[in-house]
């Protein structure tokens, strides 16, 4: 698959817009198959969210303004202690394998993985 | 008689229970027979919109299960045992929650299949503590939408105050079920407004807490950093009972904090006197595009919904509150495109792990790897809003464009977070409208992913701090639709907020007008 950067412009245009180009480029990053119908329509929604996004370009923002990745601080007495890493038993195998859409002796089943045969 | 019984107020059902006037057995009974009156078509996968004779609330009933937890209820009363805080409560369970052996959906083809293996935490606890879990409520597509209207699953649910209408969203059925008597209590989720939209549309009380407050455990992921699990009531002493049940830490949630949990009922009727409640313009004056042009700009409140907000804040002032005027929060109004950022990229980081594969929808299209068999159950499998917020979540993620877009949506959100920080140095909450506008008419923005978001406008700025919200009934506009006023406060500050939004409520005298319809009324 293409990195990112070769279907990307490396600036984006003041009115820049997810072209065709573009577009493909991130149906494959997200691994979705789409009909044409859908494709012109989340292509324009996506174009009509930008437009909104782009107001925040309008803020100027402090150079030493910290991100918050999420609202609540937490400090060491609010902050949970981790679970140690050791694998405890679970009655839910059968379950969960239950689930999986094929499955062969225990084993999921799936197509063949893309790969390279090493000399 | 059966018909007042599925309207009794949670509290009221375990302190009759509690009594010995009332079996769980019977509430259920009674709720099940005001599902069977007003539920109408049963919701399925691509199935029929419906003709509005209906509630359409669920995705699923558990009926045997909740069959086998009323008996359960009803043997520890007679033992003599103490059942639980929430002993014999009929409670729905939005289905973006897993709950073992049942069909947990997400509202979407992909999950349609899919029977969790274990329960979430919140759930676990509200069956604990003797709730009664009476089915999966409907939502939007894995919560994306402000209207119910994305689901998979139809009919979609309506609004029981008018069937033309929209009950909000994403927990839609959640709201829509606890206004029509189908259930006391729901649990819902609030990612950028879900439990407090649909509850303000639909004229009942929803509460978003802290982020932390409530376990996250088995609830299927949107935006990590967002997601509150929340409750769906009647009245605001239920919602407090209900988030009794479930807040605290949790060892399957690293970001369940470890903050004791207070006693959410000790004060509820405590009152507001000499408690400081904030106004802020920044509430009022609106920014959102203009549905000609798409250009943002300034808009007014629906006045009714303005009027509503000065009355509100007159009943505080009148049972002793100190209002509090012009409370700045400037930054409020870049949360929805902070939030387009914000939540598409954890969207799509969340979304990647639906593959064909594991659980869940496959293609039955022969493949020609493994990664076409991906690309074909993703693009089978998923509504166009998933697909939407995977693909934004790309694009402002990408290498080139992640300072422009996500980077700088992080560091507007310190900002956000920063106005109510010293806003909560003057004031004890801040009082707003939940909405900028009652229940909007079905298929009227549906499709229109910009104005849908919007929506949200006035409730995404508490996601974002973190803070908890809790929106309550006051009043109805002129065409008899609900209006809802919000409370925000401090970081775990819900026993004050329940304590104020006590004396804000005004509950609604009437049944929800497609409910009196629906019953023959």
């Amino acid at each position: 698959m293409a990195p990112l950067e070769d279907a990307l412009p490396p600036t984006p245009p003041s009115e820049s817009s997810i072209t065709p180009k573009i577009f493909q480029h991130l149906v494959s990053l997200a691994a979705l198959e789409l009909t044409e119908q859908e494709s012109e329509y989340l292509r324009r929604e996506l174009n009509q969210q930008l437009q909104v996004i782009r107001d925040l370009e309008s803020i100027d923002l402090a150079t030493d303004l910290p991100i918050t990745s999420h609202g609540v601080p937490y400090s060491a007495e609010t902050r949970p202690e981790l679970r140690h890493d050791r694998a405890e038993p679970s009655d839910k195998a059968d379950a969960i394998l239950e689930q999986a859409p094929e499955v062969e002796e225990r084993f999921i089943v799936v197509p063949d993985i893309p790969h390279t045969e090493l000399e | 008689m059966s018909a007042e019984i599925s309207e009794l107020p949670a509290h009221e059902i375990v302190t009759r229970l509690k009594a010995g006037g009332l079996t769980a057995e019977a509430v259920l009974e009674a709720t099940l027979e005001r599902i069977e009156a007003v539920e109408g078509e049963t919701a399925s996968l691509g199935g029929d919109p419906g003709d509005g004779r209906g509630v359409h609330a669920y995705v699923s009933l558990t009926v045997e299960r909740a069959r086998a937890q009323a008996q359960a209820v009803d043997r520890a009363l007679e033992a003599g045992d103490d059942p639980g805080i929430l002993a014999g409560v009929p409670t729905a369970i939005k289905d973006i929650f897993c709950v073992s052996g049942t069909a947990s959906t997400a509202g979407s083809k992909i999950l349609a299949n899919f029977v969790a293996p274990y329960t979430a935490t919140p759930v676990a606890r509200l069956e604990m503590a003797g709730a009664i879990t009476i089915g999966k409520a409907n939502l939007d597509e894995f919560t994306y939408g402000s209207s119910n209207e994305s689901s998979a699953f139809l009919p979609t649910p309506r609004n029981p105050w008018s069937s033309e209408r929209v009950p909000g969203g994403s927990s839609g059925g959640s709201a829509a079920a606890v206004a029509a008597g189908e259930a006391a209590l729901s649990l819902g989720t609030d990612t950028s407004g879900s439990i407090r939209q649909p509850a303000a549309f639909c004229g009942v009380v929803g509460m978003k807490p802290t982020y932390g407050r409530v376990s996250r455990y088995g609830l299927i992921a949107f935006a990590s950093s967002l997601d509150c699990p929340g409750p769906v009531a009647r009245n605001v002493k239920d919602a407090g009972l209900m988030l009794q049940a479930m807040a605290g830490a949790d060892p399957f949630d690293a970001t369940a904090a470890k903050i004791p949990v207070e006693d959410y009922l000790d004060q509820i009727e405590g009152g507001v006197r000499g408690m400081r409640i904030g106004l802020s313009p920044d509430f009022s004056r609106l920014r959102y595009p203009d549905p000609e042009t798409g250009e943002l700009r300034e808009q007014a409140l629906q006045p009714e919904i303005e009027k509503e907000l000065m009355k509100s804040a007159e009943r505080l002032a009148g049972l002793g509150a100190e209002i509090v005027e012009a409370v700045e929060l400037p930054n409020a109004r870049y949360g929805i495109p902070a939030y387009f950022v914000i939540s598409r990229v954890e969207a799509a980081s969340n979304l990647h792990r639906y593959d064909g594969v594991k659980y869940g929808y496959r293609s039955e299209r022969e493949p020609e790897d493994l990664f076409d068999l991906y690309r074909k159950s993703r693009g089978e499998g998923f509504g166009p809003q998933p697909k939407l917020r995977m693909l934004m979540g790309m694009y402002v993620s990408g290498e080139q464009y992640e300072k422009r877009y996500y980077e700088r949506a992080l560091r507007v959100r310190t900002l956000i977070r920063g106005d109510f920080e010293r806003a909560f140095e003057k004031v004890d909450a801040v009082l707003a409208p939940t909405t900028p506008t009652t229940a909007f008419e079905m298929g009227s923005i549906f499709g229109d992913s910009v104005a849908m978001q919007y929506a949200d406008l006035l409730t995404v700025p508490a996601n974002h701090a973190g803070i908890p919200a809790i929106s309550v009934p006051t009043g109805m506009d002129n065409l008899g639709l609900p209006i809802g006023m919000q409370l925000m406060g401090p970081d775990f500050s819900e026993n004050k907020l329940l304590q104020m939004a006590h004396s804000l409520e005004q509950p609604l005298d009437s049944r929800p007008t497609l409910v009196k319809e629906l019953i023959g009324e």
